[in-house]
């Protein structure tokens, strides 16, 4: 039934919270993404299953819903228990008739399915105790994890819309925009323009005709927030859109969703349906008069269209291709129209910032970054997953309380921040607080809020040339230096870590990343020398090693690599064979073992699963001096 | 009317009008290639990149590319600073790497100092530096027969699906702009091939001259209200039956009639 006023509203949020907020237990089944892959769905069936064959659901009162993603993905399927908390991981079918007649039933803890920090061997059984998730305050994804975003009711009793209500009821445009302004809200996509100071420029844009655009081309490697956010609470999205478009005074809008993101896609999509048909999009929305509607725009996977210009030209049914900016979208964007495009994420906080007010929000953070950030925490951790944190938060903090410190206590190498556009941080910049100013002064950004952890076997020649061969297969070719230079970019690197540098390289790609930066048409090209200029400026002596002594110092790049046994220490454990991909190392149980360097391909498989450490590496270009001196002889 | 300053002259610029026109209104050259007065402004070569400033901004520049960029009251650019100079090197230098063979590119480039690329030098040398006037040229004529196809380093300028193009008319309006002669023709008089479609020549009923495509009289036949026999007659014999008219009026005013 449409809402059409104040009180259907608040009538149509009590009957939602009397269906859905269950006074007896409830069982949320993740079912995101990472959950899902990880068998999720069976789990859900299986619950449902019996709880319709024991008829559970009219016996102890239990609502059992499937939910977004809890972030947690590494140890999914996960499985929350209401109202304790209880989070139950990696949950099998098998586990499901346990989980009813010992937790649902009599109320009794399950220790095999707690989560276990590695690091303390301590188990929690609550889900707000657990170390990853205690020091998170969720804005952006306040519902996530919570909802079923498949049921707008479900958003309804955990308040998605309240925002929408406040602001069409009880406040002008204006004082949206105020309250944003207060919050003090900057673009989450990564380049932290301030969100109000967009939207005033779009409101005073002249034309009748304005476009309110959602950026949901998440692309970055490593990055997945604003997946889960579409994935998880769609209807947060939407209520963000619907207001931003009530402030600036659009009545149509396009939400550009990757067509990678498949859940994504069909969540949105529910989600526009449902709040069309109870009036919260449409004409007429929650009959104040205000009409907005918008549509989904699926992208084909290019990463340039997460470029504002090109992301319009895309939804335009153009080539996403970025065009020059000096004229600004709030006055010729999308169809040369007006139009003001927010990030997923972005979108995502307005409907909390406007319950709660601007102060509230901005009451976390930096001087001048404001409030909470999601973040996808990958890499060399413990514990990955998506997060969302005060701004300001050091890295220290995300990496050790919350990522749980390094994966098998290897030592900390550089974690990069901010996608193919960002940079690599070293160790001693850990103490320092996450904000865009910082992050950017640092030679790194915020961008997409991707954050990727690398140990010390990590050649940062190499992670420079992945973000460059990532770009340059994503750069559209329009103009010459993003195009030519990325290439040409490559090539250096490809000589580089293959033990074909040459004095000069280094100056070489310096004088090119200058180039782009300057001469490129769009963010794309301008930034793409960032991972090459971080890793520069912080491991400039791993460059030097490479192009000088044709060595790696993190052993990692394959041609100037060798391995050897360290005969001293080898216990002949046999576990080397098992795992050398080309037979290049010989001796039997309880015998020494020796590699065969004519053989070995450098994959470094032995030097991984050696339990003793005496698997050493060493740069080639000795072995090979080694091998002359010796046929010398 | 904005006034500007480059490189220490006053210009006063129209408005709506982009630097590059400005600079050259004012005798300034600047290097381009991807610019035409047939098309809207494209902005991908990026040679024709300026350092704008103004007084307010203590000595900060940003850099634009000219064509692109509308003029504003007040501004003051630099079309020649240091590091405008060293992009449109590093510019000439990729492209050169490109197109080593090219001698558009060559010339430009060894007026920049740039004899020989610094970078690793094309292993199928190409003539087309990807300044996107030809589908630009087809965009505006109305028929978008060709387009750039692959992203990055792989994007070329190709036809749908790499066949005889079906919106194709044969008129080379591509063939005609494109700067280093990359796109080639072959056109006689009774059939002309460009992107490997046959065409079929109209001759001209009064000399007998191929001078269209019978694709190019019929789409534009009816177009603006104007006939097809119109497009049946070529230009030169168009001139004469101008000048036969001219004449016979001229006449006319000598040797009033009856």
């Amino acid at each position: 039934m449409r809402i059409e006023s104040r009180q259907q509203f608040d009538t149509a949020v009590a009957a939602a919270r009397d269906t859905r907020l269950s006074k007896g237990r409830e069982v949320w089944v993740c079912c995101g993404t990472g959950c899902l892959a990880n068998g999720s769905k069976a789990v859900a069936q299986a619950f449902d299953d019996r709880i319709r064959e024991d008829g559970l659901q009219a016996s102890l009162g239990l609502y059992h819903k499937t939910t977004g993603c809890h972030g947690f993905c590494e140890r999914g399927p996960l499985v929350v228990i209401q109202p304790e908390g209880l989070l139950y991981t990696r949950v099998r079918v098998s586990d499901v008739p346990e989980i009813l007649d010992r937790t649902v039933r009599n109320g009794e803890v399950i220790p095999r399915l707690l989560y276990k920090d590695p690091a303390t061997r301590q188990s929690y059984a609550k889900y707000d105790e657990i170390p990853f998730y205690k020091h998170q305050i969720r804005v952006s994804m306040r519902n996530i994890g919570r909802i079923d975003p498949e049921d707008l009711d479900d958003a309804l009793a955990h308040g998605a819309y309240a925002g929408l209500a406040k602001a069409l009821f009880q406040m002008t445009p204006d004082q949206v925009i105020a309250e944003i302004e207060a919050s003090g809200l900057r673009g989450r996509g990564g380049a932290g323009f301030v969100t109000a100071r967009k939207w005033k420029a779009c409101r005073k844009a002249r034309g009748d005709r304005k476009f309110v655009l959602c950026n949901g081309d998440e692309g970055d490697p490593g990055a997945f927030k604003d997946r889960s956010i579409m994935e998880g609470d769609p209807h947060g999205v939407l209520e963000g859109m619907i207001i931003g478009a009530y402030a600036i005074g659009a009545h149509e809008g396009y939400l550009y969703v990757r067509d990678e993101y498949p859940l994504a896609v069909v969540n949105v999509q529910k989600a526009i349906e449902a709040a069309r048909e109870r009036g919260l999009l449409g004409t007429n929305i929650l009959g104040t008069g205000f009409a907005f509607d918008l549509r989904i725009s699926r992208g084909g996977g290019a990463f340039v269209c997460g470029e504002s210009s090109a992301l319009m030209r895309s939804i335009e049914g153009r080539t996403g291709e970025p065009r020059a900016k000096y004229v600004h979208a709030s006055d010729k964007g999308l169809f040369d129209l007006p139009t003001n495009l927010n990030n997923v994420e972005t979108w995502a906080d307005v409907g909390a910032i406007i319950v709660n007010g601007g102060a509230w929000f901005a009451g976390w953070g930096t001087e001048r970054s404001k409030g909470t950030k999601a973040f996808s925490l990958v890499g060399k951790v413990k514990n990955t997953g998506l997060i969302e944190l005060p701004m300001g938060t050091t890295l220290r903090h995300i990496l050790y309380d919350i990522g749980g410190g390094m994966l098998k206590d290897r030592p900390f190498k550089a974690v990069q921040t901010g996608g193919p556009s960002g940079g690599c941080l070293p160790a001693d910049k850990l103490d320092l607080p996450v904000d865009y100013e910082i992050l950017s002064e640092n030679g790194s950004m915020m961008g997409s809020g991707g954050m990727i952890v690398m140990d010390d076997r990590t050649c940062m020649v190499d992670v420079a040339r992945y973000f460059l061969k990532f770009l340059s297969e994503e750069s559209c070719g329009k103009c010459v230096p993003c195009r030519e230079g990325l290439k040409q970019m490559l090539l250096i690197f490809d000589d580089i870590v293959s033990g074909r540098g040459k004095t000069g390289d280094v100056e070489r790609i310096e004088r090119l990343c200058q180039g782009m930066q300057l001469g490129s048409l769009c963010e794309l090209g301008k930034s793409a020398p960032n991972p090459v200029l971080s890793t520069l400026r912080y491991f400039r002596a791993e460059y030097e090693a490479h192009v000088g002594r044709k060595a790696c110092p993190a052993g990692m790049c394959r041609d100037l690599t060798a391995y050897e046994i360290v005969q001293e220490s080898c216990t002949g454990c046999h576990q080397c064979p098992k795992v050398c991909p080309t037979e290049a190392i010989s001796g039997g149980a309880k015998m020494k073992h020796v590699i065969d360097q004519a053989k070995c391909i450098s994959c470094g498989a032995c030097f991984d699963v050696c339990p003793e450490d005496c698997i050493r590496f060493f740069p080639r270009a000795e072995a090979k001096e080694a091998a002359h001196a010796n046929a010398d002889h | 009317m904005p006034t500007l300053t480059i490189d220490g002259h006053t210009v006063h610029a129209d408005h709506g009008q982009f630097l590059l026109a400005a600079c050259r209104s004012a005798g300034i050259q600047i290097p381009t290639l991807c610019d035409h007065p047939a098309v809207e402004p494209y902005g991908g070569c990026r040679l024709c990149v300026v350092d704008v400033t103004r007084p307010e901004w203590n000595g900060w520049c940003k850099m634009v590319v000219a064509c692109l960029f509308p003029v504003e009251d007040g501004i003051v650019v630099h079309t020649a600073s240091t590091r405008v100079i060293e992009v449109r090197k590093v510019v000439l230098d990729l492209l050169l790497a490109r197109c080593p063979d090219t001698p558009l590119v060559r010339d430009l480039a060894a007026r920049h100092g740039i004899l020989a690329t610094s970078y690793v030098r094309n292993q199928q040398p190409t003539d087309c530096i990807l300044c996107g006037l030809c589908t630009r040229i087809c965009d505006r004529m109305g028929m978008s027969a060709i387009g750039s196809v692959d992203r990055g380093a792989g994007r070329e300028i190709a036809t749908p699906f790499r066949e005889p193009p079906a919106a194709c008319i044969g008129c080379l309006a591509c063939a005609e702009i494109c700067p280093t002669g990359f796109i080639r023709y072959e056109s006689g008089t009774a059939r002309r091939k460009i992107w490997d479609k046959d065409f079929d020549m109209l001759r001209c009923p009064r000399c007998g001259r191929s001078h269209i495509t019978v694709a190019q009289a019929d789409f534009f036949a009816g177009r603006g209200g104007v006939p097809r026999s119109y497009f049946e007659i070529c230009d030169v014999c168009k001139r004469k039956d101008l000048a036969v008219a001219a004449t016979r009026l001229a006449c006319a005013t000598e040797t009033p009639a009856r």
